[in-house]
């Protein structure tokens, strides 16, 4: 891999020539490293790794990022935090509250936020980047999905991710839950109120984790081991397995000139991504202090300390719990009593199955896509959206879903905001967290559907250009060129046809589910044209280009409405 | 094993499996030439950008400082000086931050895009699958290290060990047990007042009293409409503090409602009210928020978390949301100084439902209530039918 750098910035050049036979001060340094670790191996590994580059790939590095913010940020907060229950008076500098009582992570919190100089800016900061780990990691997880980067043979990875993604959420509620304020303090109760639903052993599971009865003063000195210690733990061993996977799978790439499953075409890690990504991590962890600074969040001294016998109207998790507290609240209020015994179908259902169900679904995804379809080759191009329909649309179905709940969560405040009645915002989303679905659904798959027999159009007769031809007759044409060759070519890399083998039928002689589902993943997938129909159009172009130019008066190229975006090629296709 | 290998047979070095799902429509018009940036053709645009890259970097510094600056100036706290809404010291400091780290990143990218070489290369891939070669090399010595250990051939101390291994997860999980008391014990140890999930610090004869302020309640101070957060006055005599003190606040937390006497549809609910005024427990029984708030005409109550919707006319029986039982009734009477009290604890567990729970309809609790407490209930003022 030699590079040609012959007129890269020249300056950087000036100093490269220093004399072999005297090593440089890190060049000894490297050389007393290397004899003793073997640094030299790994770094020859690393240092010219190639990644591709698009903008969707940096979704993941901005989740990557904020945990290196939480990090830092967390750090500092536990030198002033007291995760302890204990009751004191509070006598710190937020006038309201002084002289109330409240537990100690309470009264922490409050010296934090007005009495440690940035100790307010470090909590917004830590909260925001909380936010963003999670909804950057969603957003990630969505660009994975939706352009099959989750196919063979990164499915480990993708359940890596998806497990990230529970820890991430699990290691946010019980953040938010440590200041012991009257907010959070119902966020816990709520807690305790879904693991005593739980059928035999709820009650048992509540009293271990609060030391005995809610709410004791237990739970928070409890909650923030796992909180700094045990989730943390998890989520730099999983992120780190995560990118060691990355590193040896190679990153996934789009289809383009040059560009095929047996390579990957990019820039090095050294110098070019190293310092793109450090230059992101400083602006990644910039913006969150801007957030920071200029946007208050969790304001606990404005909700007080917690009072088990008051709440505060418009009592809501943060936002990447609502969907089961969304859930919670479209329930029907179904409890069932047997012998003595209560089952809360209400509480048990909406948070504890449904989520972990939609957890589960989520982790199989790509396990139940290969084995409907099949497919168990290496993919390391990418697809678009649009080339997979039936998976398209069962992960825009799966966000409908998610969706519906979500803004259940907000029913109250929908309520208020657009002065509608709750009891049918509620009745409304009952239906709509199983209609929704469907309708997206099928809206989807058509829309995928349309796109690829554009996609056709196009490669068959090229693109509009906006310029209308008049004949003498009076009939219109609109004049088409033909797409430029990397675009054409980067929308003809796809599969013709199924992948896999076709299933054999059942004994009976009737298809067997997967068979099923199978022709249903791929009913009403366009195919990529044949050679036949690209040349035949082609010949058709050239026929329709030469009538039209005898009808010009004047030459016209088509490009006067399109800024020139073509000016590479120029003649019509022929091939 | 062997099956396994079988199946890797297929992949050979040539790693057709990696290609073979495109077809070539159109034929790959290869990598593009590189275009060098005007950064590196025009000495004049590679100064430019070294002088931006170093603007940015110089700003980031100057941010950096202005933040020990402003540390150090700035008072901290509520009472500090705001500026447009927001604490001054929060502001300059985050500002001040934020746009250090900010300018160093913008310098760093654009540094990485007009200065550092921006060729394109090509690395080939490889199946994520080991050759067959280096599989073939690990089955052998899987099989030889399994051969040299005689874990084959020794199959029981193979399995005790793996058994004795397995057992000592024990320990880990028995010592969790220490946690905390199971709902069992504490119920009849009853270290401090109102034990258990089953019960709650109310009891015969003790005083409603107002949340906050403590002060006992007569049934005139209660207009038609009002409704008060109260309390046992157990919470307000000394005698519970910390742990205990939160518990029994928890569970204990009560709403009074006076309402029309005509208006209560519900018997039990007439038998255990006074002179139209009801107390119910505050705890919704949907996930445990305390309930607040009141349709005054209606006397409908709605938990504003989940929004759980309770009549205090009818037993406090769910008409809307998410709650599967009907808000607990704590019985009222007046005392010898004419003020309310509770007949007895609550009749039935407050709060959400837990496996445990033995739930019955309102006249089967009545009924087994009035067996146990309707005799000591006569002296403040109790009469089956109303008082």
């Amino acid at each position: 891999m030699s590079t040609d750098t012959s007129k890269v910035a020249a300056s950087n050049g000036t100093n490269a020539a220093a004399p072999a036979s005297k090593p440089t001060k890190a060049g000894a340094a490297a050389n007393w490293a290397d004899e003793r670790l073997g640094l030299g191996g790994l770094s020859k590994f690393l240092s010219r790794k190639i990644f591709p580059d698009h903008w969707s790939f940096m979704l993941g590095e901005i989740a990557l990022w904020s945990f290196v913010v939480l990090l830092v940020t967390g750090v500092f907060l536990t030198l002033w935090f007291k995760p302890s229950m204990a009751e004191i008076t509070y006598q710190g500098s937020y006038a309201p509250l002084r002289g109330i009582d409240m537990s100690e992570a309470m009264a922490s919190t409050l010296d934090i936020s007005f009495d440690v100089r940035g100790g307010l800016l470090l909590r917004q900061v830590h909260h925001w980047a909380a936010m963003l780990f999670i909804a950057s990691m969603m957003i990630h997880m969505m660009r994975v999905f939706f352009t099959g980067a989750h196919r063979k043979p990164r499915e480990i990875n993708w359940v890596i991710g998806a497990t990230l993604l529970l820890l991430g959420t699990l290691e946010g509620f019980t953040g938010y839950s440590l200041p012991d304020d009257l907010l959070s303090g119902t966020g816990i109760r709520a807690a305790d109120g879904f693991m005593m639903a739980i059928p035999i052993v709820g009650t048992y599971i509540s009293f271990f984790l609060f030391g005995g009865e809610f709410p004791g003063d237990d739970i928070i000195p409890r909650l923030f081991t796992i909180h700094v210690l045990l989730i943390p733990a998890l989520l730099l061993a999983l992120i780190g397995a995560h990118l060691i996977l990355l590193i040896y799978h190679k990153h996934t790439q789009w289809p383009g000139p040059g560009r095929t499953e047996k390579n990957v075409v990019g820039y090095p890690m050294v110098p070019n991504y190293i310092s793109k990504m450090t230059g992101f991590f400083f602006i990644t962890f910039g913006v969150t202090a801007l957030l920071g600074a200029f946007f208050s969040l969790n304001p606990v001294w404005k909700f007080g300390p917690y009072d088990p016998t008051k709440v505060t109207a418009g009592s809501q998790p943060d936002w990447y719990m609502g969907w089961p507290d969304g859930a919670l609240r479209i329930m029907p209020g179904w409890e069932s009593h047997f012998w003595g015994s209560t089952w809360s179908w209400n509480i048990f259902f909406p948070v504890i199955v449904l989520p972990m169900a939609a957890w589960m679904v989520v982790l199989m995804l790509p396990f139940i896509e290969s084995w409907i379809t099949g497919d168990k080759r290496e993919h390391h191009l990418l697809q678009r959206p649009r080339n997979a329909p039936t998976r398209t649309a069962t992960f825009v179905a799966l966000m409908t879903f998610y969706a519906g709940f979500w803004a259940a969560g907000g029913n109250d405040i929908i309520a208020i905001k657009f002065h509608l009645s709750i009891n049918q915002i509620t009745y409304f989303l009952r239906a709509f967290v199983f209609l929704g679905p469907i309708v997206a659904f099928i809206i989807t798959r058509r829309w995928c559907i349309s796109l690829q027999r554009h996609d056709n159009e196009k490669l068959l007769h090229g693109y509009e250009t906006g310029t209308v031809i008049r004949t003498p007759e009076g009939a219109y044409h609109e004049k088409h060129l033909p797409l430029p060759e990397d675009e054409a070519f980067a929308m003809t890399v796809r599969d013709r046809g199924r992948a896999g083998e076709e299933p054999e039928l059942k004994k009976n002689g009737k298809l067997s589910l997967r068979a099923k589902l199978r022709a249903f993943y791929y009913d009403h997938d366009v195919d990529k044209p044949t050679p036949e129909e690209l040349s035949e159009a082609h010949h058709h172009a050239e026929h329709e280009a030469h009538a039209l130019a005898a009808h010009e008066g004047h030459q016209v190229d088509g490009h006067d409405f399109d800024d020139h975006r073509h000016s590479a090629i120029e003649e019509p296709l022929s091939h | 094993m062997s099956s396994d290998l079988s199946e890797i047979e297929k992949h050979d070095d040539s790693h057709p499996e990696l290609n073979a799902h495109t077809d070539a429509l159109l034929p790959d018009p290869g990598m593009h030439e590189h275009h060098w940036r005007p950064t590196d053709v025009d000495p004049k645009a590679e100064k430019r950008a070294e002088r931006q890259v170093s603007i940015f970097f110089g700003l980031s510094a100057l941010c950096s400082v202005l933040f020990v600056v402003a540390y150090f100036t700035i008072k901290p706290g509520y009472d500090g000086d705001v500026w447009a809404g927001y604490g001054a010291s929060n502001l300059a400091l985050g500002a001040s931050l934020g746009f250090a780290l900010l300018f160093l990143g913008i310098g760093v990218i654009q540094w990485a895009r007009k200065l550092v070489v921006d060729i394109e290369h090509s690395e080939d891939r490889h199946p994520a699958a080991s050759s067959p070669a280096t599989r073939e090399v690990a089955v052998a010595e899987l099989k030889a290290a399994l051969q040299e250990s005689g874990m084959a051939r020794r199959p029981f101390i193979r399995n005790a060990m793996i058994g004795s291994a397995a057992l000592l997860g024990l320990p880990a999980i028995v010592m969790l047990k220490d946690l905390g008391k199971t709902n069992a014990q504490i119920t009849e140890e009853q270290p401090y007042a109102g034990a258990g999930l089953e019960h709650t610090v109310w009891d015969a004869g003790v005083r409603v009293v107002r949340d906050v302020v403590g002060t006992p309640i007569r049934p005139g101070d209660l207009e038609i409409g009002d409704l008060v957060n109260a309390e046992p006055s157990t919470i307000f005599d000394g005698s519970l503090h910390g742990a205990p003190l939160q518990i029994a606040k928890s569970k204990a937390a009560t709403i009074l409602l006076r309402m029309d006497p005509n208006d209560i549809v519900n018997d039990v609910t007439r038998n255990w009210s006074v002179n139209g005024i009801v107390a119910y427990s505050k705890i919704c029984t949907h996930v445990g928020c305390p309930i607040s708030l009141n349709e005054r005409t209606t006397h409908h109550l709605l938990c504003p978390c989940h929004q759980s919707t309770f009549d205090l006319a009818d037993h406090g029986k769910v008409i809307f949301g998410p709650a599967g039982r009907h808000l607990p009734q704590l019985p009222l009477g007046v005392d010898s100084d004419g003020f309310l009290v509770a007949l007895s604890d609550y009749p039935e567990p407050v709060g959400v439902s837990f496996w445990e729970r033995n739930t019955y309809d309102i006249d089967e609790i009545f009924d087994d209530w009035s067996k146990d407490h309707a005799a000591d209930a006569e002296q403040y003022g109790y009469k089956e039918g109303g008082q």
